[in-house]
């Protein structure tokens, strides 16, 4: 296995990008014709990837395992996206974006990486506006921009709550267009299975046709990865039901290294868990602390009352609540990075003065705003959250303050990848949410949208040609080369033997017990002793899993079950790679908090020891990961204690 | 609470299916639809009997992907919701429900519950889009747009392209899914230079496809859990009808318009 090289150009940072793109390798129009690219997703990374790579002329293949790609969870993101435009004249800048988001992230993110991102993320606002994408905007006809935690300026464009939406059917129909004209050849409903290597270069995928059943063989001269995050390894999440680590876990298993997959992001402003039956868990957009004060009773008395029914938040009068974020955090207040403010919760309900009935939630209230702009105003600028919040938990945030309480939203761990985006297996990239490289230990709001443009408009368009510019003589490989029979028989046999257990348990029964020792051992807070005792666990629930699990009707037909059950048993050995990961890093830094490195309750990372990216190589699932270290090097700015006090 | 299912059971496009009786207990007034249906599910799989197939995925209103019709009507009683956003709350303990798929003769049915509506992916491909390749754009603000036609072109673009208007249509016509697209890009500057193109292609494409014609009955509009407005459709009628007889465009089409 090569060695663990970021291939970060050489040259001032501001400089690097521009330097490599005049001296990357091209293919030549011609050539471009002959060369076949896979693209397995079609959130914002994959499809704005498969759409541009199709205009350069390059032959697409897509997959997406939804019935369009129109569906993928992208969708989902409510807020916005960041962009180093200055537009507001507030001081912003490409630096400014890049230390932010270097600085939100703990210092754990890669330096040059972080400043490309910042530095493209200008031309992702004039592409996605080209489409047509309805941005916000003022009378004047300008584009308008919101507040999001970590940032003093405002810098986040938007799309009223539905941000994710518009930026994804921009990149849709970017991607159907190319569908129409031939260059992309489409296949919804069709999920990823297995990388097909040959003489150690990704050359195609085995994916399972969902309706039929049947395996199915592709080639290509290279293949992307941009499959998104693995939330749902914690069974509740505000990820779509569908999402899942399945192609990354096969790409991680056939030789790509898994960087920092304890790096998980628990998003401060969810609707709390009310009752077992739930599925999945509901975000409040971030920019709701832009008037919403966050508050708890500050004595353990009055939350009791308050969860018992016996007092209403208005009966706790002004001096007798504690504002916490505000109290804790004065400059940045209810706006500070989303790690820290779901700590916070977290500290205010284990000290017993949480306000709802298990105990886990925390008052998001909008009385002052309402007060300071009337309800109107409130209510245009959140448009459709507040009916939201009220048709799911059946009360008027209006009226009475809204329950939130942290979930796990986004995952900043993944495979990882160099500069150019490939991973430690030649000609297999990976980008936006599945990759691991900009975010650091923990993402700034509306940055993830930016990483998935950018990735797929904007940077492998470039740095893919650097290495197909070496394959335009590789002729396309039939897919009964030896190395795709083989990987198809490999996933056949692991899907008879999981369909023939017929055990006892569900897929979700499994789930959500591997979702409990998550939550409870590797969630917003862990420790040496219960990261061991996780391990075993999640080793345990591997071997119950393989023994006795219950998967109804035939490999030969649409079987959701089926294939809910393949990605489950990839989330349990993931959730044990995390774990390892966790138990690794003795410091804390960003969403990884440790308690036993903390002063005066703020993470406390450890810089001498552990600036590095820990990149894990997979064994075998019985014996222990080996870990490579990837240094991170700051030479521009200095690290420091983050502090948003 | 306890409710009486009848769910509509087809093993795949070409097998006959019938409505089913399920009965379920227990349920909580704050369950969605479709994690009531994910409990059904869970009992039958203990059971040994095969579940429910639906399509289903970020359950927040967005992704467009569920798609039951409740009652007889797209997504259920509750106005302007998806079937993931459907409480059983709205229900009275003790109901009986129907449950059937999408029915139209361009969304087939796959199994069960779940139909392929890849006819709407097809549309958007003959049209929906502006063409402009990465990195040719232009700095976004050198382009102003009025703020009222931003927030008509984001009203439409709204849609989650679930199908619900084709579903609630007795003519399955695709119309309110066809001009929401069309109108979005239609009300912005960005959309004027393929607008004659882009209306003639997309309804070719529509009507390709086997969608019904619009007779006015507006069920779309009262089905469509993101209220995608009936206006679009008269927009899209007026730049249809203006591209076919006024432009000098052709565009290659299945049928004669």
């Amino acid at each position: 296995m090569a060695a663990l090289d970021s291939k970060i150009p050489t040259g001032p940072l501001a400089e690097k990008w521009s330097n490599y793109k005049e001296h990357a390798k091209l293919v030549n129009p011609a050539n471009k014709r002959k060369v076949e690219v896979i693209v397995v997703g079609t959130g914002l990374a994959g499809a704005s990837a498969a759409a541009t790579l199709a205009e350069l002329g390059y032959k697409v293949k897509a997959f997406c395992f939804q019935d369009s790609p129109r569906r993928a969870h992208s969708i989902a993101a409510q807020g916005g996206i960041n962009a180093a435009k200055n537009y507001k004249n507030d001081g912003d800048s490409v630096y400014r974006l890049f230390y932010d988001t270097i600085k939100g992230g703990d210092f754990r993110a890669r330096e040059a990486n972080v400043y490309r991102l910042a530095d493209v993320s200008r031309n992702i606002i004039d592409q996605c506006v080209a489409q047509g994408v309805p941005f916000a905007r003022e009378y004047g006809g300008l584009l308008d921009n919101r507040s999001f935690g970590g940032a003093q300026v405002s810098r986040t464009f938007y799309a009223r709550g539905q941000t994710g939406q518009q930026l994804l059917l921009g990149a849709y129909g970017a991607l159907e267009r190319q569908v129409g004209l031939g260059n992309v050849k489409m296949y919804n409903r069709h999920e990823m299975v297995e990388v097909v290597t040959i003489d150690g270069k990704a050359r195609g995928i085995i994916a399972r046709n969902l309706i039929t059943g049947k395996l199915e063989r592709y080639f290509g001269h290279a293949v992307i990865l941009a499959t998104g995050g693995y939330g749902n390894v914690f069974f509740l999440s505000t990820n779509a039901m569908g999402s899942n680590v399945t192609a990354a876990w096969k790409a991680h298993k056939k030789g790509a290294y898994f960087a920092n997959p304890c790096y998980t992001q628990i998003h401060p402003t969810c609707i709390p868990v009310t009752g077992d039956y739930q599925s999945k868990l509901t975000l409040m957009s971030e920019s709701l602390r832009n008037d919403g004060r966050v508050w708890v009773p500050k004595t353990r008395e009055d939350a009791k009352a308050i969860r018992e029914g016996k007092k209403k938040p208005e009966d706790i009068r002004e001096e007798d609540r504690d504002y916490y974020l505000e109290r804790k955090y004065p400059s940045y207040g209810n706006l500070c990075p989303r790690d820290i403010a779901s700590r916070a919760a977290k500290e205010a309900c284990d000290d017993g003065r949480g306000i709802v009935p298990s105990g886990f939630g925390v008052f998001l209230d909008f009385a002052d705003a309402i007060k300071r702009l009337g309800v109107d105003v409130v209510k245009a600028r959140y448009g459709e959250l507040f009916p939201m919040y009220q048709n799911i938990t059946n009360e008027d945030p209006l009226k009475t303050p809204m329950k939130i309480y942290p979930a796990v939203h986004y995952t900043m761990g993944g495979l990882w990848v160099d500069y150019e985006l490939m991973t430690s297996i030649k000609g297999l990239y990976c980008l936006g949410e599945a990759n691991f490289s900009d975010h650091g230990a923990n993402r700034l709001g509306a940055s993830a949208l930016m990483q998935g443009l950018a990735d797929g408009y904007f940077v492998i368009p470039y740095t893919i040609g650097n290495y197909l510019s070496g394959e335009i003589f590789t002729k396309p490989i039939a897919l009964d080369h030896p190395a795709f029979v083989e990987a198809e028989k490999e996933v056949q046999a692991r899907a008879e033997k999981l369909i023939s257990i017929k055990g006892k348990k569900t897929v979700d029964d499994l789930h959500k017990q591997l979702g409990k020792i998550m939550w409870e051992y590797c969630g917003m807070a862990r420790t040496a002793e219960g990261l061991t005792k996780a391990r075993k666990m999640i080793q345990d629930l591997r071997k119950e899993f393989w023994s006795n699990v219950n998967i109804p009707g035939s490999l030969n037909e649409f079987n959701p079950e089926f294939d809910k059950a393949g990605r489950v048993a990839d989330f349990i050995e993931l959730g044990e790679l995390m774990v390892v990961d966790a138990l690794n890093r003795n410091e804390s830094c960003g969403g990884h908090f440790r308690e036993e490195y903390q002063e005066e309750g703020e993470a406390k990372r450890d810089d001498e020891k552990y600036a590095y990216v820990a990149a894990w190589e997979h064994t075998s699932v019985d014996s222990d990961p080996v870990l490579h270290k990837e240094a991170l090097v700051y030479e521009n700015i200095e690290m420091q204690t983050r502090s948003y006090k | 609470m306890k409710f009486n299912l009848k769910v509509w059971r087809q093993k795949n496009a070409n097998t006959p299916g019938k409505l089913v009786d399920y009965s379920i207990d227990n349920v909580n007034a704050d369950m969605s639809f479709l994690e009531m249906i994910d409990i059904l599910n869970d009992n039958l799989v203990r059971k040994g009997e095969e579940p429910i197939a639906f399509d289903h995925d970020c359950r927040e209103g967005i992704c467009g992907m569920c798609s039951m019709y409740i009652n007889g009507r797209a997504h259920g009683p509750h106005h302007a919701a998806t079937t993931c956003q459907l409480y059983m709350r709205t229900f009275n303990d003790g109901d009986t429900i129907y449950v059937e798929p999408w029915r139209s003769k361009a969304f087939p049915i796959i199994k069960d519950l779940v139909t392929d509506r890849n006819a709407f992916d097809r549309i958007i491909a003959s049209g929906g889009f502006v063409s402009v390749n990465t990195g040719q754009a232009q700095d976004a603000n050198n382009l102003p747009v009025n703020k009222d036609d931003a927030e008509k072109a984001m009203d439409a673009a709204a849609c989650i392209g679930c199908g619900a208007c084709v579903a609630a249509c007795p003519n399955s016509s695709a119309m309110l899914f066809v001009s929401a697209k069309i109108s979005q890009l239609a009300l912005l500057p960005q959309g004027q230079p393929e607008r004659d193109r882009r209306a003639m292609s997309m309804v070719s494409q529509m009507d390709e496809e086997g969608f019904g014609n619009c007779t006015n009955i507006g069920a779309c509009e009262a089905e469509c859990p993101k209220e995608i407005k009936l206006t679009n459709i008269a927009r899209m009628n007026r730049d249809y009808f203006a591209a076919s007889f006024g432009s000098q465009e052709t565009v290659s089409t299945g049928e004669g318009h």
